[in-house]
């Protein structure tokens, strides 16, 4: 790869690690706002399983979304140990339930690989790539896909 | 040195308009958007030429022009009347007041610069 | 600044001098002879015409001249305005309206009622033969070229010409200038610069007129010239170098007969001096006062510019203002939004610390909290804009209502000036419309039976607008008839709006107008339009958080009063509880509320129940089981019923579990950040800091309890699984 020539000078990426149903899980630090505790939420009808409710976030109203849910991972618990990621995207922004958040990782782009065949189309959308870190992998967190609604259960 | 032109003419567009063509051919654009504001605005920016709609509220443009050749500036700048109408009755009015010129509206860039340089001697 | 945005600004201005115009043909309407009046329509007209020139928009400039040439005649005193031509002259605005906005839309106007109103305008022009043929033509603006080609250099010009088809001839002209043509700001060296550019010139100066020094006047004319052009030109075109100074001057133009071109130049005429005209002033260089009555001398002579004119204060012009990206003031009012919640949330706090003598702490909350209501009012007056230009669309309502139904009608303003929320302008216009055509269309009597009636035979609708204790209050009335309530309780019983035995108060008979089904297809005439009724009415001043009310008095006419919040970022609403969980509901919906006594329901089927409201059974909904939330059991038996009423299926009863609180919360959108949810139309902060769900009636009831978690056809999530 011709990237790998150039790896003394490339710019290196940072991203906050979390695991989620557990699996390891990073968003990269820019789109993130703040890292707060879980405090209940207000449930909103008629919708899908991973969305949560809304938290007010300084006056703002923002949705909350079980990211385990999302990715079929099973169900975090809704309590005060968990942690919520905010994080924006486009002018959106939402929280992500998440178990814990690990560490920083700072990575050059050339670290991040693509994402392994897998079967699920929806999934490689909602996945970005992958880091391996020592022996396990962390995967690439597709903001923008958690946004759209359309993808609502559907992965 | 550049050109300085005050137009007078309440329509915003045809003031864009002006604004467009004349700075684009070299101008320095004043604007007043009635008769009274353009003979307060000609003490104010000397201007080497005056372009002057007519129908105008508070004062119309042969107001202006009277103003301006009778009042205390006394000026001989050349003033141009834009007119839509160009009937011989409103230029021997307009010429009679002390216009210098007209341009019929709608004029197009090269006429309105044209007849700007035929009587100022503006050159780019 | 490009064409594209000139052209938005044309626009612009257009609705602004539509506006002007309107205004201007009511106020000649109370006087038609107030020619400050009929010049102020006239320059609407003429501006627009103006403006349309330049962007060559034909139909539009062709419109507005026939108009203006009819005005302008009236404004000479030629034409006297009566009704038919007041009433042509509205219809001329209201065609006008319509080229502009097909202008600006880029798409075809209704060429049939622009012929019709043309025919009747050009009518009152007589002899179309005196009417100086108007043409126009399309302006072409090249912003990046070079605008002009300067050419100064005549010989290069002649050189171009050496190959056209006429023949170079020499012109003799004799240039007297008048005083006057110095004082009107001509310049001779100019003329003879653009006659030099037609060809060879050579400029002779006469200066025998010259006086002494001593008598010298500045402000007289004493140099003449002679001026020889060869050119192939024709002579009109030299006639058009000097279009400009006809009249000032005495000019002769005679061809020289004896020229050929191969021929010397002439030599000069004695007595004078000769220049050539592209390099020097035509005066002569070693005569002391050579600097004649040219405009510089004329200036330095003339009084240097005085303020004077610059003092005069008369009043005029609007009052100075700033545009502001709409984004802008929507995101302070977001922040102020924020403020509020915030102090609600710290007052709340205190209170709950208990603390012992909290007086002063008390007075500077409440002083922090009406700071912040006062900040809030002032950002949402930025958003404010008065009604006039709304009010201003009605009076071609109630004209082509008048004309439709054949009555006479006015239509009267009053508070124009009053200002509202941009979006409750934008809102109101439909229901407002509407409302306006019923006025007249059922409203009013026949000028008949108004005089027999003894009223005035033009019927009178009055649109008010004005503000009062923290609300805006809008009224349509009509000096009509007053409703016919025996009629409207007897087409409810046959509709099956209300029991047959019902016993009503008056009010409760007027307000059956809003119940949805009251007006059906039969009784709509083609005027009230498309079946619309004023359920509709209710329910868009119910979106804005509003509510309509109707007084009637027989004989005397009848008034609907809309009362809107002043502000749309905030809303009166219901606290109350829905299954454990707090949300909100607009008060402007509910009708009442209603504590159930058992003998009132009545169950259909297995999950229908009913409750009978004087006489009439009115559908329950359980808010709970429409929103999929469990718990809402316990409601059946403690619950409370609000009566709203609804688009979906009228009037109906909501089951919610209690009522906790009746409060201003602010507005927060839950889209921005989620997507619409159905049954709720958006969020707001409680004191506590927890989100509560502001809830809309009309979506609620049309949400099927049976499958809770079905989503509504308009989701996109459901379109894509169906894809």
């Amino acid at each position: 790869m011709l990237d790998v020539v150039e790896a003394p000078t490339e710019t290196q990426f940072e991203f906050i690690t979390f695991s989620s149903g557990d699996q390891s899980f990073c968003l990269e630090i820019t789109q993130i706002r703040e890292i707060r505790r879980w405090t209940p939420v207000t449930k909103l009808p008629h919708t899908p399983a991973d969305v949560l409710g809304v938290m007010n976030l300084r006056g703002a109203v923002i949705p909350i979304f079980d990211l385990a849910s999302r990715f079929s991972l099973g169900v975090t618990a809704d309590n005060e140990r968990n942690v919520v990621i905010v994080a924006a995207s486009g002018g959106t922004t939402i929280g992500l339930l998440v178990e814990s958040v690990s560490e920083i990782l700072s990575v050059p782009k050339s670290a991040i690989q693509e994402t392994p065949d897998i079967k699920s189309e929806a999934a490689r959308q909602a996945i970005l790539g992958v880091i391996s870190v020592g022996e396990s992998m962390v995967r690439v967190v597709n903001l923008d896909a958690v946004l759209d609604n359309d993808m609502g259960g559907a992965v | 040195m550049t050109t300085k032109v005050l137009a007078i003419d309440d329509s915003r567009t045809i003031r864009n308009l002006l604004r467009v063509s004349l700075e684009g051919a070299g101008f320095e654009y004043h604007s007043a958007c009635d008769g009274v504001e353009g003979v307060e605005q000609f003490s104010e920016v000397e201007p080497d030429v005056v372009i002057t709609d007519i129908n105008m509220p508070n004062m119309d443009g042969f107001g202006v022009i009277e103003t301006l050749r009778n009042g205390p500036n006394r000026t001989t700048v050349p003033i141009i009347v834009l007119t839509t109408e160009s009937g011989p009755d409103l230029k021997a009015r307009a010429r009679d007041a002390g216009a210098t010129g007209w341009i019929v509206k709608p004029f197009d860039d090269g006429s309105l610069v044209s007849v700007l340089r035929r009587l100022t001697g503006h050159v780019v | 600044m490009s064409m594209n945005s000139i052209r938005d600004t044309f626009f612009e201005e257009c609705e602004e001098l539509l506006e002007a115009l309107v205004e201007g043909l009511s106020a000649m309407e109370e006087n038609a002879e107030d020619m400050d009046v009929v010049n102020a329509v006239f320059r609407a007209v003429h501006s627009i015409k103006g403006g349309a020139g330049a962007f060559a928009l034909d139909r539009l400039v062709s419109f507005a001249h026939t108009f203006e040439t009819v005005m302008d005649k009236v404004r000479s005193h030629q034409i006297k305005v009566d009704e038919d031509l007041m009433h042509l002259f509205h219809r001329s605005g209201d065609q006008l309206a319509d080229l502009v906005e097909a202008a600006r839309d880029d798409r075809e106007p209704n060429a049939e009622s622009e012929q019709a109103i043309l025919k009747e305008l050009e009518a009152y022009l007589g002899d179309t033969d005196e009417e100086e043929e108007f043409t126009f033509e399309a302006m072409s603006l090249d912003l990046d070229a070079a605008p002009i080609d300067i050419d100064m250099d005549g010989d290069e010009r002649e050189a171009d010409d050496a190959g056209a088809e006429s023949a170079v001839k020499s012109f003799e002209i004799s240039f007297k200038p008048t005083a006057a043509l110095y004082a009107n700001g001509h310049e001779p060296l100019l003329l003879f610069d653009a006659l030099a550019e037609l060809g060879v010139l050579k400029v002779t100066a006469n200066l025998s007129r010259l006086p002494d020094f001593d008598a010298f006047d500045p402000n007289d004319a004493v140099i003449d010239w002679r001026l020889t052009l060869e050119t192939a030109e024709d002579e009109t075109v030299l006639h058009e170098v000097f279009e400009f100074v006809d009249s000032l001057c005495e000019l002769e133009i005679s061809v020289d007969e004896t020229f050929s071109s191969e021929e010397a130049i002439p030599p000069a005429i004695s007595g004078g001096a000769t220049t050539d005209a592209k390099v020097a002033a035509p005066a002569v260089a070693d005569t002391p006062v050579a600097t004649s009555p040219t405009p510089k001398a004329a200036k330095s002579e003339s009084a240097p510019p005085t303020k004077q004119a610059a003092q005069k204060d008369e009043p005029r012009g609007p009052r100075p203002t700033l545009r502001v990206d709409l984004e802008r003031v929507d995101r302070l009012i977001n922040t102020v939004g924020e403020l509020i919640i915030n102090q609600a949330m710290i007052s709340q706090r205190i209170e709950e610390l208990e603390l012992p003598a909290v007086a002063h702490l008390t007075n500077e909350l409440e002083a922090y909290k009406l700071l912040a209501r006062d900040i809030q009012e002032g950002v949402m007056a930025i958003r404010a804009q008065p009604v006039k230009p709304l009010f201003q669309r009605m009076s071609r309502i109630v004209r082509e209502a008048s004309e439709a139904t054949g009555k006479k009608a006015k239509l009267v303003t009053v508070g124009d000036s009053t200002e509202v929320d941009k979006t409750v302008i934008e809102r109101l216009a439909d229901p407002l419309t509407h409302m306006v055509r019923n006025a007249v269309d059922h409203g009013l009597e026949t000028s008949d039976k108004r005089q027999e009636a003894g009223k005035d035979p033009i019927g009178s609708i009055r649109l008010s607008a004005s503000h009062r204790s923290g609300s805006v209050f809008i009224e349509i009335a009509d000096d009509g008839a007053g409703l016919n309530r025996p009629r409207i309780l007897e087409k409810a019983i046959e509709k099956g709006l209300i029991g047959a035995e019902a016993e009503l108060s008056e009010q409760e008979i007027d307000n059956l107008l809003f119940l949805p089904g009251f007006s059906t297809a039969s009784e709509v005439s083609n005027l009230s339009g498309r079946g619309v009724g004023m359920d509709v009415v209710k329910n868009a001043v119910a979106a804005l958080g509003g509510r309509v009310s109707i007084a009637s008095s027989p004989g005397a006419g009848t008034t609907f009063t809309i009362v809107l919040p002043l502000t749309l970022a905030v809303m009166d609403g219901f606290v109350i509880s829905i299954a454990d969980q707090t949300m909100v509901i607009p008060i402007a919906s509910i009708i009442e509320t209603i504590r159930p006594n058992k003998k009132d329901l009545h169950h259909i089927g297995t999950t229908g129940e009913v409750i009978s409201v004087r006489g009439a059974y009115v559908p329950i909904v359980d808010v709970a089981r429409n929103l999929g939330l469990s718990g809402g059991a316990k409601e059946i038996s403690s619950g409370v019923l609000l009566l709203v009423t609804t688009e979906a299926q009228g009037l109906t009863a909501l089951r919610v579990g209690a009522i906790h609180d009746q409060r201003q919360v602010v507005i927060k959108s839950l889209e921005s950040n989620y997507g619409a949810i159905p049954g709720v139309s958006a969020a707001t902060i409680l004191g506590d800091g927890k989100i509560a769900l502001i809830l809309d009636p009309d979506e609620l009831v049309k949400l099927n309890p049976a499958a809770p978690y079905m989503m509504p056809a308009s989701a996109p999530r459901m379109e894509l699984r169906h894809a």
